[in-house]
């Protein structure tokens, strides 16, 4: 082996780790939702995809800077969440779980052919320019490293707000004992509400990081969303820790599959792995063994 | 009773008889449309039926697809031989993946999941061998270089329209087939409770594995067909995630507990999706799927039955208002 060998090897795993970063983001809102409320959002990668326009929009028409962009794209994904919940999920509370998953289903066309409509079929970009980081021969995007990092205090603030305020405790609760909790006096359709907007604006914080990556179109969404839903189940629906684990797992495979040959097969790669590993650790990477 | 039992034969006729009495291209292109992909929503729904909600057909389309216009421009080899090959293929992979699920009882939103896996896996191996498959580009099967019956290529309208009509019918013959079978009520027994039916002596894995390969089966057949037809396939119309949110709309729109309901929901989006094209040109792109979007959200929270499921429940309640004791509807 080659010195030059290993150097690109060491940028692919430090590049999967980066990537992980920005996945483990993805995975950390739509596990908010399945842990909860127990419903997939399959339509979640197309809200980041709304949020992204959203960011170019405000940067590039109204000239807003990015820092002030990024909290109104927060926010408004945030009601579009809530409003997600309110028109479809909530009417299908007591439906076949099949059927929620189904009309979110819907969701994503709706998303995605509204943008079509409204925005139409070009690639756009926000026209900002992270600069590329350079380490010993070595190239990162800041742009992922930016996303990495937001990713991890992401985490930190959800892990916080979950165990030390009242409506986190509230929400853990429910996703234990949906039943009891609504005799204990907690108001079961206001912490799902919250959670919805929650996850919305987990999301619309992806979309802000992600638009300084990835060029914006209507079915950017289907880049990222089925890789999405897979780390999720490979962690463990509603599991956080094992989410974040799963994206790291998957973004390596993805990384270090694409070194060798195309990226394509590295997507293969992890597509296989994850059917693979649905049958060794049906519950997920981290569960417990019964 | 006595027309009941004939209206079929004589819808059968009627239909038969159509594209030599009436041929405008046009229309026909449409009607050969609707009929192949009714047939492909049916094999969908010999699933979907039994609560197996697979987001993994838009795989076996392509691998329906792909197989038979690879081995023909590869190989040579006629669609007559490459359409058995490339459905063998499709049932291959359903077994290998859904043995395990069905084993492990993997079932409900992971079940979905992992069919989802499935068909992102075949969308990515026809992009990334590129080299053969012409990747995202699309691919073209070679225009016939003698016989077109062996090349199974058509110029005719009519010959098109009469194929897909004589495999239409087959996918209702399979369905009455099936309704009329044993598994049925051991299919429905296990969507209602799977511990319960593997209690009462029915082999699960085996039944659900059963419909996976017929439905595997069928999805890939109507890939070929429609690559046939069309001689044009790309990863995004044959295989890939938005062909089986179509499929499973379409069949959830017309209603997959009856037998003509995928058909229903196939007349009304090509239909949908045509008129629209006309009347906005260029300009409906997206309006379509937005469209189609709105109403699954509506269908499944109004209307769960579908359209067509819907009408055939209030004509049987009404008519027999006293059947409440004889085993429902299939549902």
């Amino acid at each position: 082996m080659t010195d030059i060998f290993d150097i690109y090897l060491l940028e692919a795993v430090v590049n999967g780790i980066l990537l992980g970063g920005v996945l483990a983001l993805l995975a950390l809102g739509l596990n908010l939702i399945f842990g909860v409320i127990d419903v997939t959002w399959i339509c979640y990668a197309e809200l980041v995809m709304i949020g992204m326009y959203g960011m170019y929009y405000l940067v590039q028409y109204f000239g807003l800077p990015y820092y002030l962009a990024a909290p109104l794209t927060i926010l408004l994904v945030a009601a579009l969440g809530a409003l997600l919940h309110l028109l479809v999920i909530a009417p299908l509370l007591s439906a076949p779980p099949i059927n929620q998953l189904l009309a979110t289903g819907g969701v994503l066309f709706v998303l995605q052919s509204f943008a079509t409509v409204a925005f139409g079929i070009d690639f756009r970009n926000i026209g900002i320019r992270l600069p590329v980081l350079q380490f010993a021969e070595m190239h990162f995007s800041y742009a992922r490293l930016l996303a990495f990092g937001a990713a991890l205090t992401g985490m930190v603030l959800v892990y916080l707000f979950m165990t030390r305020t009242y409506v986190g405790t509230a929400i853990r609760a429910i996703a234990q004992d949906r039943q009891i909790m609504a005799l204990m006096g907690v108001d079961t359709r206001r912490i799902y509400l919250i959670t919805s907007a929650l996850g919305g604006a987990l999301a619309g914080f992806a979309s802000c990081l992600l638009v300084l990556q990835y060029d914006i179109h209507p079915f950017v969404g289907l880049s990222f969303g089925p890789i999405t839903f897979l780390i999720c189940v490979l962690g463990g629906l509603g599991n956080f820790v094992g989410g974040f684990v799963a994206a790291f797992v998957f973004a390596e495979i993805i990384s270090l599959g694409g070194l060798f040959s195309d990226l394509e097969w590295g997507y293969v790669l992890a597509f296989a792995f994850f059917i693979v590993m649905m049958f060794i650790r049906p519950a997920g990477l981290l569960a417990r063994r019964r | 009773m006595k027309l009941r039992q004939l209206s079929p034969w004589m819808a059968g006729v009627a239909l038969i008889a159509l594209p030599f009495v009436y041929r405008d291209p046009y229309h026909l292109h449409i009607l050969i449309l609707i009929l192949i992909w009714s047939f492909a929503y049916t094999s969908w729904s010999m699933m979907g039926r039994f609560g197996l909600v697979s987001l993994g057909h838009g795989g076996f389309m392509g691998v329906g697809a792909y197989v038979t216009a690879l081995l023909w421009n590869h190989l040579g080899v006629t669609p007559w031989v490459g359409i058995p090959i490339a459905m063998a293929a499709a049932a291959v992979l359903a077994v290998i993946v859904a043995y395990p699920c069905f084993r492990f009882r993997i079932t409900g939103h992971y079940f979905v999941l992992v069919t989802l896996a499935l068909s992102g896996i075949v969308l990515q191996v026809i992009t990334a061998t590129r080299d053969y498959t012409g990747g995202s580009l699309g691919y073209t099967p070679d225009r016939t270089k003698g016989s077109h019956l062996l090349a199974l290529q058509f110029d005719d309208k009519v010959t098109w329209y009469l194929i897909a009509l004589g495999v239409w019918a087959l996918g209702l013959a399979v369905w009455r087939w099936v309704d009329g079978s044993m598994d049925r009520y051991a299919l429905e027994a296990i969507s209602e409770d799977e511990d319960a039916a593997a209690a009462a002596g029915v082999n699960v894995t085996v039944e659900k594995l059963k419909i996976t390969v017929i439905s595997a089966l069928m999805t890939s057949l109507a890939g070929a067909l429609y690559c046939q037809y069309q001689m044009f396939i790309s990863p995004d119309t044959v295989s890939g995630i938005s062909v089986s949110l179509q499929m499973v709309f379409a069949a959830i729109v017309g209603g997959l507990y009856v037998s003509l309901g995928p058909t229903v929901g196939a007349v009304i989006t090509i239909l949908l999706a045509e008129v629209l094209r006309i009347g906005f040109g260029t300009k409906a792109v997206g309006w379509d799927n937005l469209v189609y979007g709105v109403l699954l959200v509506v269908f499944i929270i109004f209307l769960p039955k579908g359209i067509l499921g819907s009408m055939v429940e209030k004509l049987k309640t009404q008519a027999k208002p006293l059947t409440s004791r004889r085993p429902s509807a299939p549902h």
